[in-house]
This record gives structure tokens, C-alpha cells and sequence, in this order.
């Protein structure tokens, strides 16, 4: 994209390679995100794409490479700095923290932060993205319906007053319906400034809001272009299916989950 | 969540009805009309009586008749023993007659049906014990069952042969199941003013020892000789006294309590604060007041209640709020009283610097706050089941690291540290064993601070980061929770609040053993914790009153002190029908009621939810 020249990137992996244990589940992968960018990283199961958040978060640590926040290396930082200097994920399937209260879960989403005026202040703003959230606040998570926990789930991570949201397979476990308001959601707080970087398996969707995207096979970054012309390129079907012919050796370590 | 059991099977003594009984019997228009006398369900009857009826024979070979055949509750009429086996038939009879009320499936109105199945059912179980008498009176089994005796045989028969004994049961049984039968049909209001005269009658007699003393400390034994029998148990005209008063009691003031609470719970903001902070206020005060009028006995076992309240908070916070199944939590104990023994005691084996308590107890804080991080840095790092297998391993090493001959010059080994001296409160009082009193204040006072302190860390940030861990330990680490050094503090906070217990433990009692320090107490702890209601303070705090108030703490003897051989087998059973019946606990706190309230509301509107994203589907 032209806007991403000549600025440094506000997160990056350069040349990461991470193992779990014996199983390679990285391999030489350079992803660069840009403030202001809406980017998605797509693949099959067990492709490494939640080992990229992992990596991303700090939760598992690289054996070789670079992740840079902000022009920072950051490969020896905790999870608690790097949130703390503005990363945050929603998890795969939302995963709310079931048995406390709406209003526990988005407190726990500022958990690292000091400013109350600050945290009522972006508390009125999560209101105000959604308003069916405000009025569940007293309530447990667990009861919502799985639209509502998305909110509640994006309203926990904008909570922590995060540059960069990560988020991990948004269409998952939700109704087709559910799935399609999920994406306009995401899309609305793109515009609103924040920075996402997505990772999907539902292609179509993601790279129809997306502005760029990379595909990830069995660990190694196969594709890297813009949104329209991933959408056109047939080798993103074939990457998908594990068809292109270079995959052959990669394949057998496709074991490891993704 | 499906916390919300539909109906709860009625508690032996006082079979409630289901939460939805209450406000479903308003509507009766819709109901079926009762179902035929004899139209039974034989094969639940059969399941049920059967249950009943290994039930009873497995409590009479336990040989709880006998044994609490001393304990009257009703002088000449009813010991606690045969209350032992009219307890199943009774709710083997009710539990057979309960019907659940479901959407679109008729409910019948109860009627003869119910009582006569309860009837059938009471026989078979009661036919058990029939069976039982036939058995002792024609084969010897005494080689492996040593209660298998002419003594049971006796009890069963009431002294009159064992065809006495097989029809007597049977016809127990019967009319004790058709009672429970009978539960079933008397509408609910009469069920609970039948239920309040049952508890209050049972109360009256377990508590006897306590309101003797009570009310010797207040100058009243002369009402006491009146109902009260010189032998124990309460005098027939007592006790038809008192199910008089208390029944009529009920009926005043049914429908007002639970008003009352309900009120108290409607309310909103400083005015709920105000409410309850004067309940609190008004407990408080008789708690202080109390002991004033109570003798040794009493204020005894108010103070064991009172270590066991201490302990069960320490605990309720490494295991309700941050879900650590910590099961060595004695160790703590132990270390604090070791080193509260240790600081104080002149006898102390290495070193003894006999400081005055309360200056000890900073000693023992940071000792017990050290073992507690040596302790849970290696054990945090475990999730589940792992964890809790190596803190079992955890409390038994710190209980043999005081037996072993190793440190036996530090802590006496098996013999342990003697001659204790109390615990001196700024010259004012000295606090000892030999006076309970002193002690139930001191604990007290402690209990206080351990309430506040609970109840404040459930509300604070770090609160919410335990219940965060507890949930979703991943999730926790990506909103940047530091879980090791949350679970580390959990883990050290508990080991703190349980080490207060221990430094008063070693006051009172004078001498500190390994011995005294068993597995077993972890497991009673544990088993409070669970009891009372998990992650609830007041929960935890009921439980500590029942368990160990009533039933006896590993060591210290209860109010029902003829069931102390018993207690492990009823401790299981309550904790077997408590996750069945009610896996919230004896109380679950009223913000969470509320909530199990507002899942069904949120049911409803996720319902609604649902119907309205299909119509949204449908429109573009």
C-alpha cells in the first residue's frame, strides 16, 4: 500500500521461526503491520496462524527472528508489557471469562491500567459502539447469546486502549448471520482508527474488508499482497487445498496445531 | 451454566419443596386431577426402596443405631439413633411422591397416590431392616462385620424376637414413607410450618448441651429442668411446647421473612449498604455479647468454630476466588503454629527468644508468607489435577519435616513443643486454653480482620484478576495479567490468613504436635470450603458452624460429640448430596442467587435474541 511507505511499522515480525517442542510451526515469517491498516493472515488448519498470535503476544517465545512493537524488539518482553504498550487480542471463540459479570469482564480488560477517569471514560465508549452491552452489565458473560459475547469480547479489548488489535478467527463458532454483523463490526472500528490485524480462514470475508493479507501454509508465509489481488489469485484456493508443489516437504510437519 | 437444579430432593428433617413449589402453587387451574391411588410407578418404587433399603442396612452394620442410641432427642420416645433409621423411608417416601413441574407436561394434584406410593416405598426400605433381623438371627457374620451383633439385633427388635423385628420395620417404614407421602400433598405453607417444628425440635435437641450452658450463664436452669430431661433429650411436654410455639411462630411469620429479605435484596445502592451493614452490626454484637453468658463448653467450641472460619477463608481464597485446588492447606496451619510455638515458648528445643505473642505473629506472618512463596513458586506453574496432587504431597512433607529426626532439634520431633504460653493481648488479658472465652474473642477479632480483608480483595482489582485466572487461567495472560505472580499472591495471602489460625491454635491449646497437623485436616477445610459455598464468605462461614460446630472438627469434638466416629461417613454423605442436589453450597452469596435469577431472564431474551437475527437474516 502506498500510505505503509516510508513509515516504520507499528508491529513486525522479521525471519521469526518458533518450535513447539521438536515441531517446526514457523518458518522465516516476516509480517509487517502499519497503523491505521486493516490486515488479515490466512490459512488452513494447523497452517500456524494462532502460533503467530502466540508469538505475537509474547505467550510463546521465537527461536530466531524479531518481534518489533513500535521499533522495539520486544522478543524477551512478557505478555503483561507488550498489552501494556498496545496489543490486545479477542481469543478464538470469544472466550469470556464466563461466570463474571459483563461489567467484570470489560474491568478486566483495563486490568493494566491506572487512569480511572480514562477507564470510565472508554467504558462510555464501549456503550456507545454497543449499546445491548450496557444493558447486560450486571449480568454473567456465559448467559449472553454469541452475538452479544462478540461485543462484550471486542468491548474487553478496546479496553485496554490498544494501537493494534489481534484478533483470532472472529467468524468462528458463530451462525452465518452472526458471522457477517461480526465483520461489519470489525470493519466500523477500523474506520473509527484502530489498527487490526485478523486471522481467518474464511478468506472471502476477511479480504473483503481487509486491505492486505498474507497466506500462511504449514508455517510459511506462500502469499503476500493486497486484498484485491489475493481475491483474484487463483493460487490462494490451491494454498488453501496444500495443492502448490513446493509444500511437498513442508507438509509432513503439518501435525502441530495451527 | 446449569446451576439451577429444577427441584431439590428433600432434605431428610425438612423436605422443601423445589424453588418453582413457592410461587407454581398459586396456579392450580391448569393441573391435572390427581393421578389413581394404585396407578404407581412400581420400578421407581422398587429403585427407590431398594436404594433406601441397602441404605439402611449398610447404617446399621456402620453401627450408628446403637452406638447413638444413647443420644436422646425426645426422652422415652425418640433417640438419635432410631432417628438414624426413620430418616431414608422418610425421604425415600417424599423423594417417590415428588413431581416435577414442567412447561406442557400436565402436573397432577397430589393426593392418596402420593401417599401410598411414599407408604410402598417407606416398606420396602424399612423392609431392610426386616431383612437385616432375619439375617443377624439365622447366620453369624461377625467374623468380617463386627457390628453384625445380638446388640443390633435387639435395637431392630426392641427386645421382642425377630418376627417382632420384621413386621415393626415394615410397618415403620410404611407409615414413616406414606408421611413423607403426605409431605407431598399438604400445601406448601403447612409443609414449611411442618418443617420449622420438625428442625426446631431437632435443634432443641442437638443443642441441648448449649443452651443448658447458655442458660446457666444467664440464671434460667429452671425453664431448662422444664424441657429438658435429667437424662438428656428434651421432656415430652417440652417438646410438645415447643413444636406448639414454633408452629405457631411459623405461621405468623410466613411469607415475612422471606419478604423481608427480599426487600433487603430489592433495595438499591447506600440503602442496601445501610441494611446490611446493620445485620452485620447486629451479628456482630451477639457475638460479642454472647459468650458473656456462655460457660467453658460453649465458648469452647465457639472458638474451635471460630479456627476453622479462619482457616476456611485462607483457603476459600486460594480455592474459590482463584481456583487453585490447593489440598495440603494444613501445612500452613502447621507453620504457624510451629513458629508461633517456636517464638513464644521457653521449651522451645533450638531457639526460644519467648517473645510476647503479638510480637511473634510478625514472626510467624513472614515465615508462613516464605513457605508460602517456597511452596507455590514450583506448584503455580501446575494447572489442575497435577496441582493438586503435589500440594497433597506439599502438606504431608511439611508435617514430616516437623516428625523427622532431622529437625527434631528445632521442633521436637514426635514429641513436640509443650508448655505454650498463651498469648498476652498488650498486658491486658492473657489468652489460654484455660480460658475459652478469651480465646473465642481473640479469634474473633481475627476472623473479623480475615472477613474484611476477604471481602475487600474480592471487590479490588486483584480480586477480579483471581476470578480471571480461575476462568480462563490463557485469556488472563493475553489482557496482561501476570498469572504466576497472581496465583503466587493468592497462594501466599492464604498461607497467611491460615497461619493467624495457627499462631492462636498453638496459644489455646499449649502444645503443638505433627500429629495434630494430619492430611485430614485439609481435607475438612477443604470440605467446609465446599459445603459453605464456594468463593462466598458467609457461605464459608456456615459451613465452619455446621461441620465443625455440630458434627466436630478432626480432633475437636462437636455438639453431637456421639457422632465424632461417625463424622467422615456423614461428612461424605453431605458432600455427596450437596453436589447433587446444591453444587452452589449450603449458601450461595445473593449477588450470585441474582444472577442464577437473571439467567433465566437471559434466557428468554437470548430466545428473543435468536427469532430476531433469524429475521434479519431473512430480510436482505
Amino acid at each position: 500500500m502506498s500510505s505503509s511507505v516510508g513509515r516504520i511499522p507499528l508491529l513486525e515480525m522479521r525471519k521469526v521461526n518458533a518450535h513447539y517442542g521438536a515441531v517446526h510451526a514457523l518458518r522465516d515469517v516476516d509480517l509487517s503491520i502499519y497503523e491505521g491498516e486493516l490486515v488479515c493472515l490466512l490459512g488452513g488448519n494447523a497452517s500456524g496462524k494462532s502460533t503467530t498470535l502466540k508469538t505475537l503476544l509474547g505467550m510463546l517465545k521465537p527461536t530466531s527472528g524479531e518481534v518489533v512493537l513500535d521499533g522495539e524488539v520486544v522478543n524477551d518482553r512478557p505478555t503483561s508489557y507488550r498489552v501494556a504498550r498496545g496489543i490486545t487480542m479477542v481469543p478464538e471463540n470469544r472466550r469470556l471469562f464466563k461466570r463474571l459479570t459483563v461489567r467484570e469482564n470489560l474491568q478486566l480488560g483495563a486490568y493494566l491500567r491506572k487512569d480511572s477517569d480514562g477507564i470510565a471514560a472508554d467504558l462510555e465508549r464501549v456503550y456507545e459502539l454497543f449499546p445491548r452491552v450496557k444493558e447486560r452489565l450486571g449480568q454473567k458473560a456465559g448467559t449472553l447469546s454469541g452475538g452479544e459475547q462478540q461485543m462484550v469480547a471486542i468491548g474487553r479489548a478496546l479496553m485496554s486502549q490498544p494501537r493494534v488489535l489481534l484478533m483470532d478467527e472472529p467468524s468462528m463458532g458463530l451462525a452465518p448471520a452472526l458471522v457477517q454483523q461480526n465483520f461489519e463490526l470489525i470493519s466500523q472500528i477500523h474506520e473509527a482508527g484502530m489498527t487490526v490485524f485478523m486471522v481467518e480462514q474464511n478468506a472471502n470475508m476477511a479480504l473483503g474488508i481487509a486491505d492486505r493479507g498474507w497466506v500462511l501454509q504449514t508455517g510459511r508465509v506462500v502469499l503476500d499482497d493486497t486484498a484485491e489481488a489475493l481475491l483474484a489469485n487463483p493460487a490462494l484456493r490451491t494454498s488453501y487445498l496444500g495443492g502448490s508443489k513446493d509444500s511437498g516437504d513442508a507438509a509432513e510437519g503439518s501435525g502441530e496445531p495451527g | 451454566m446449569s446451576l439451577t437444579t429444577p427441584s431439590e430432593p428433600g432434605p431428610p428433617p425438612a423436605p422443601e419443596a423445589g424453588p418453582s413449589a413457592g410461587g407454581a402453587a398459586n396456579g392450580p387451574s391448569n393441573d391435572a386431577p390427581p393421578r389413581p391411588p394404585f396407578a404407581q410407578d412400581w420400578r421407581r418404587i422398587a429403585r427407590m426402596g431398594a436404594i433406601g433399603a441397602i441404605g439402611q442396612i449398610f447404617i446399621s452394620l456402620s453401627n450408628m443405631p446403637v452406638k447413638l442410641d444413647g443420644r436422646a432427642i425426645i426422652e422415652g420416645v425418640l433417640s438419635l439413633g432410631y432417628l438414624s433409621l426413620v430418616v431414608l423411608p422418610l425421604a425415600a417416601g417424599s423423594r417417590v411422591g415428588h413431581q416435577l413441574r414442567r412447561e406442557g407436561v400436565p402436573f397432577h394434584r397430589p393426593g392418596a397416590h402420593e401417599v401410598i406410593g411414599g407408604a410402598a416405598c417407606g416398606a420396602l426400605v424399612g423392609g431392610g431392616l426386616s431383612l437385616l433381623a432375619i439375617l443377624i438371627a439365622n447366620f453369624d457374620l461377625r467374623e468380617p462385620l463386627v457390628n453384625w451383633s445380638p446388640i443390633l439385633a435387639d435395637l431392630l427388635a426392641f427386645n421382642r424376637g425377630t418376627a417382632f423385628a420384621v413386621l415393626i420395620w415394615l410397618a415403620i417404614g410404611a407409615a414413616v414413607g406414606a408421611a413423607g407421602g403426605l409431605l407431598r400433598v399438604v400445601p406448601p405453607a403447612a409443609r414449611r410450618v411442618l418443617s420449622t417444628m420438625v428442625l426446631t425440635l431437632f435443634g432443641a435437641a442437638v443443642l441441648e448441651s448449649l443452651t443448658t450452658d447458655l442458660a446457666e450463664g444467664m440464671g434460667i436452669e429452671g425453664l431448662i429442668e422444664w424441657f429438658y430431661a435429667p437424662r438428656g433429650g428434651l421432656t415430652i411436654t417440652g417438646a410438645i411446647a415447643l413444636a406448639a410455639g414454633s408452629g405457631v411462630l411459623a405461621f405468623v411469620a410466613r411469607g415475612r421473612v422471606k419478604g423481608a429479605k427480599a426487600r433487603i435484596d430489592a433495595l438499591e445502592g447506600p440503602a442496601r449498604n445501610r441494611a446490611h451493614l446493620g445485620l452485620i452490626m447486629a451479628t456482630a454484637a451477639v457475638l460479642v455479647i454472647l459468650p458473656m453468658f456462655a460457660g467453658k463448653l460453649t465458648n469452647e467450641l465457639l472458638a474451635n468454630v471460630g479456627l476453622f472460619v479462619l482457616l476456611a477463608l485462607g483457603l476459600n481464597i486460594v480455592v474459590g476466588l482463584a481456583g487453585i485446588l490447593d489440598l495440603g492447606y494444613v501445612a500452613f496451619f502447621a507453620v504457624g503454629s510451629y513458629s508461633a510455638a517456636v517464638l513464644t515458648a521457653a521449651t522451645s528445643p533450638k531457639i526460644h527468644p519467648e517473645l510476647p505473642w503479638f510480637v511473634a505473629l510478625i514472626g510467624v506472618v513472614v515465615l508462613t508468607g516464605l513457605v508460602g512463596l517456597f511452596i507455590g513458586a514450583p506448584v503455580i506453574r501446575m494447572r489442575g489435577d497435577y496441582l493438586a496432587i503435589v500440594t497433597l504431597g506439599f502438606g504431608e512433607i511439611i508435617r514430616l519435616l516437623f516428625l523427622s529426626d532431622w529437625l527434631s532439634g528445632w521442633f521436637g520431633g514426635s514429641q513436640g513443643i509443650t508448655n505454650i504460653p498463651g498469648a498476652e493481648i498488650f498486658g491486658l488479658a492473657e489468652v489460654a486454653g484455660t480460658d475459652p472465652r478469651s480465646v473465642f474473642y481473640l479469634v474473633l477479632a481475627f476472623c473479623a480482620i480475615a472477613i474484611y480483608v476477604s471481602w475487600r480483595l474480592e471487590r479490588s482489582r486483584i480480586g477480579r484478576a483471581w476470578m480471571a485466572v480461575r476462568e480462563d487461567e490463557t485469556v488472563a495472560e493475553a489482557m496482561g495479567i501476570n498469572t504466576v505472580n497472581v496465583k503466587l499472591l493468592a497462594f501466599v495471602v492464604g498461607a497467611v490468613l491460615g497461619s493467624f489460625s495457627g499462631a492462636i491454635f498453638s496459644a489455646k491449646v499449649g502444645s503443638v504436635f505433627p500429629a495434630s497437623f494430619l492430611i485430614l485436616v485439609s481435607i475438612v477445610i477443604l470440605v467446609v470450603v465446599i459445603f459453605g459455598g464456594m468463593g462466598n464468605i458467609v457461605g464459608v462461614i456456615a459451613g465452619s458452624a455446621v461441620l465443625i460446630g455440630v458434627l466436630g472438627g478432626p480432633k475437636q469434638p462437636g455438639l453431637l460429640a456421639e457422632f465424632s466416629e461417625f463424622k467422615l461417613l456423614i461428612y461424605g454423605a453431605l458432600l455427596v448430596w450437596m453436589m447433587l442436589a446444591r453444587p452452589e453450597g449450603l449458601i450461595p452469596s445473593v449477588r450470585r442467587t441474582r444472577e442464577l435469577h437473571q439467567e433465566e431472564l437471559a434466557q428468554d431474551a437470548w430466545l428473543r435474541g435468536q427469532t430476531e437475527d433469524e429475521q434479519d437474516e431473512g430480510q436482505p
